[in-house]
């Protein structure tokens, strides 16, 4: 785990210290919503349906157990006992007061944490692979990079008035479980020779328009990455439109530029930006990558598993994932109980995590864009106990990648820009799909829910998507089929004329229904919608 | 008739203008009918609200509704959390949001 340098706590305790003396100000009245605005914006504080809404980041998903802690700490001192993960791997608080915000800034300040750049037109929090540093599958562990890149980006002075938000991730697998081709810039770290590069794609999103990055750089050396990303960056902040905001992001710059045009400026710009020396010397890199040193893992901890009890083994089968060390396993906490609120956890639940994780998981954890918590470095030998404290907590539904496993932004219930619900729905179809026989029977299927067409909840990436929109005042939800924001990206397909709440789930069963008729052996929801395309699911939904 | 709603400026908790100050209680709201904007701009400016609004509302027997869900729920609470609701023992006091 990174630790905080001089640098980083004096750069978050002067801001903490800014902030509180803003609140204090507007408080007294001597500035107006209209000033005070963008100031609490940049602290992470907005103010949403119900009260404000404090959305604190946490970098590439990673944190701690005594950083999990403050989490629930100030879910119960200044909030309801609850926080949301959300999608962008942070947590939202709905029910902040402003008078509080100074006290929670500095709480968090006190394990190393903020709400910096969660908001505002600048580079937010860097997301990463949630099994990164543990993943089987990975070349190597791609945080160090992540972690670069948010000192550089933290209060980049060019970078901090943007055309519009700026959203990274870096991995390092092939396996993409970071959504990073839906990333204004999404880096692989890829293996060329036995050296390790990045590939850069630029110009992917979701919201109103979204778009796939298209490669530009198969191989960025390392040594060159930051001063690469300047350059993507100098290039959109000088040709970005600031004129209209839904064409403010890179990927409408890119889409018109052409990716060869933006490319070939970016590498000219990169020329100049390489001679200023903004990529850092190896030891400091060393330095930042020394503190990602893989826990002490005992290889030689027994392998096998006793499933003798058959809940046990269900929930293994389905949340447990293969650690790149032998005699462990990484375990992912499903936030999605059937009938629950996907990403929400109480503080009970926050703690117990944190106190698990100190126990079993060298004191990490991670938090997932699908809305969920792992554990990243468990003993094989303690999954049993790990999994008793976390069915007792609510917290076991062995429903990973599963149809009821479902993304959902906060939706009406608490966004100010809702059109419709999103979590009502969420809930709906896991009750209609609870049955945990059908939905293994169903396999992998993500599904995705947005309550409106900024889509946070990332519907356009499901395999199955819903977009909330407003119908003459009444709630109506449009599906879509097809999308992915996996290693396999793409965006889905709307079906046809939208429904209303009911009507939403009932179409979805008719598409699994179709679904089961139509696969061929081993092909997931999406091969076979790939496969036999859009008519015969839009048949057996609208007849 | 015409309602005025906004934020608490310090807790930011849903407030509505009740002809004389603000409540927490969308039963308590005034039909403003014309005045909307000048109460607004004299009520932001001393800090008893935050971004406030004008919107439509219909009387009902229990009183004043807001007519979009928006600030139905706003008025109310996440219809996802009853126990957060501003009536969180009254298992129909969401009867009317949706
Ligand atoms: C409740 C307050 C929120 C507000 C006001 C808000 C606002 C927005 C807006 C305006 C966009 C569209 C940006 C564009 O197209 O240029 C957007 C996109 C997005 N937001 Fe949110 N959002 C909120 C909550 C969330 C939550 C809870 C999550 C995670 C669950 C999230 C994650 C995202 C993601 C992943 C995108 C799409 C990626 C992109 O193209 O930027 N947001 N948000
Ligand atoms: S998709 Fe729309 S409704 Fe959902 S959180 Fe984002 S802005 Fe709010």
């Amino acid at each position: 785990m990174y630790k905080y340098d001089e640098y980083d706590h004096a750069m978050v305790d002067a801001r903490v210290a800014e902030f509180s003396d803003q609140v204090r100000r507007r408080l007294a009245g001597e500035i107006t919503e209209d000033q005070f605005k963008p100031l609490r914006l940049m602290n992470g504080l907005y103010l949403q349906l119900h009260a404000y809404m404090l959305r604190v980041a946490v970098p590439y998903g990673t944190l701690d157990s005594r950083q999990m802690r403050m989490l629930a700490h100030i879910a119960r001192k200044y909030d309801r006992d609850y926080g949301h993960f959300t999608t962008r791997q942070n947590i939202q608080y709905n029910w902040i007061k402003l008078e509080d915000a100074p006290a929670i800034l500095e709480d968090l300040a006190s394990v190393e944490m903020h709400a910096i750049q969660t908001s505002g037109n600048c580079i937010r929090n860097i997301s990463s692979d949630q099994w990164a540093g543990a993943a089987a599958d990975e070349i190597t562990d791609p945080r160090p990079w992540a972690e670069l890149l948010r000192q550089w980006s933290s209060f980049h002075p060019e970078f901090s008035y943007l055309p519009r938000k700026f959203k990274i991730a870096v991995i390092a697998a092939n396996e993409d479980r970071a959504a990073m081709r839906l990333h204004d810039i999404g880096i692989q770290i890829v293996d060329k020779d036995g050296q390790h590069g990045a590939a850069f794609y630029v110009g992917g999103g979701m919201g109103r328009t979204p778009m796939i990055a298209p490669l530009i750089k198969d191989f960025v050396p390392l040594d060159d990455m930051l001063s690469y990303a300047e350059a993507c960056l100098r290039v959109y902040n000088r040709y970005g439109r600031r004129d209209n905001i839904y064409k403010a992001r890179i990927k409408i710059l890119i889409h018109e530029l052409g990716a060869d045009e933006y490319r070939r400026q970016v590498e000219e710009e990169f020329k100049h930006v390489k001679s200023l020396g903004i990529d850092p010397p190896k030891a400091e890199f060393d330095r930042i990558a020394a503190q990602f040193a893989p826990p002490p893992l005992d290889a030689s901890a027994p392998d096998a598993i006793d499933r003798s009890d058959p809940d046990f083994a269900v929930w293994v089968d389905q949340n447990v994932a293969a650690h790149k060390v032998s005699g462990h396993a990484i375990v992912n906490i499903s936030l999605k109980p059937i009938g629950g609120i996907p990403g929400d956890a109480s503080s009970a639940q926050i703690d117990l995590m944190a106190d698990l994780a100190e126990k079993y998981s060298h004191d990490e954890l991670r938090v997932t864009h699908a809305q969920n918590i792992v554990l990243p470095h468990v003993r094989k030998a303690d999954l049993y106990a790990v999994w008793q404290a976390l069915d007792a907590a609510g917290l076991a539904t062995p429903n990973l990648d599963l149809i009821s496993d479902i993304i959902a932004c906060p939706g009406l219930d608490y966004c100010s820009l809702a059109n419709a619900r999103s979590i009502p729905v969420a809930q709906k179809i896991a009750t209609r799909f609870s049955d945990l026989g059908r939905q293994k029977e169903l396999g992998e299927l993500k599904l995705k829910i947005s309550g409106c067409i900024n889509a946070c909840g990332h519907h356009h990436a499901g395999h199955i998507g819903i977009l909330g929109v407003d119908r003459k005042g009444t709630e109506n939800y449009q599906l879509s089929l097809g999308g992915s924001g996996a290693e396999d990206v793409s965006l889905g397909t709307i079906t046809g004329p939208g429904f209303d709440e009911d009507g939403v789930v009932d179409a979805i069963e008719r598409v699994t229904d179709k679904y089961l008729a139509e696969r061929t052996e081993g092909e997931r929801f999406v091969d076979t919608f790939r496969r036999v395309g859009m008519a015969p699911f839009k048949e057996a939904i609208y007849g | 008739m015409k309602l005025l709603t906004g934020n608490d400026l310090k807790t930011g908790f849903v407030t509505w203008w009740t002809g004389a100050d603000w409540s927490l209680h969308i039963e308590d709201a005034a039909d403003v009918g014309e005045a909307g904007e000048a109460i607004l701009a004299a009520e932001e400016g001393a800090r008893r609200v935050n971004a406030p609004y004008i919107i439509n509302g219909e009387q009902t027997a229990d009183g004043p509704r807001p007519a979009h869900i928006k600030d139905r729920i706003r008025a109310l609470g996440p219809t996802v959390r009853p126990d957060l609701t501003l009536k969180p023992a009254d298992p129909a006091a969401g009867d009317w949001v949706i």
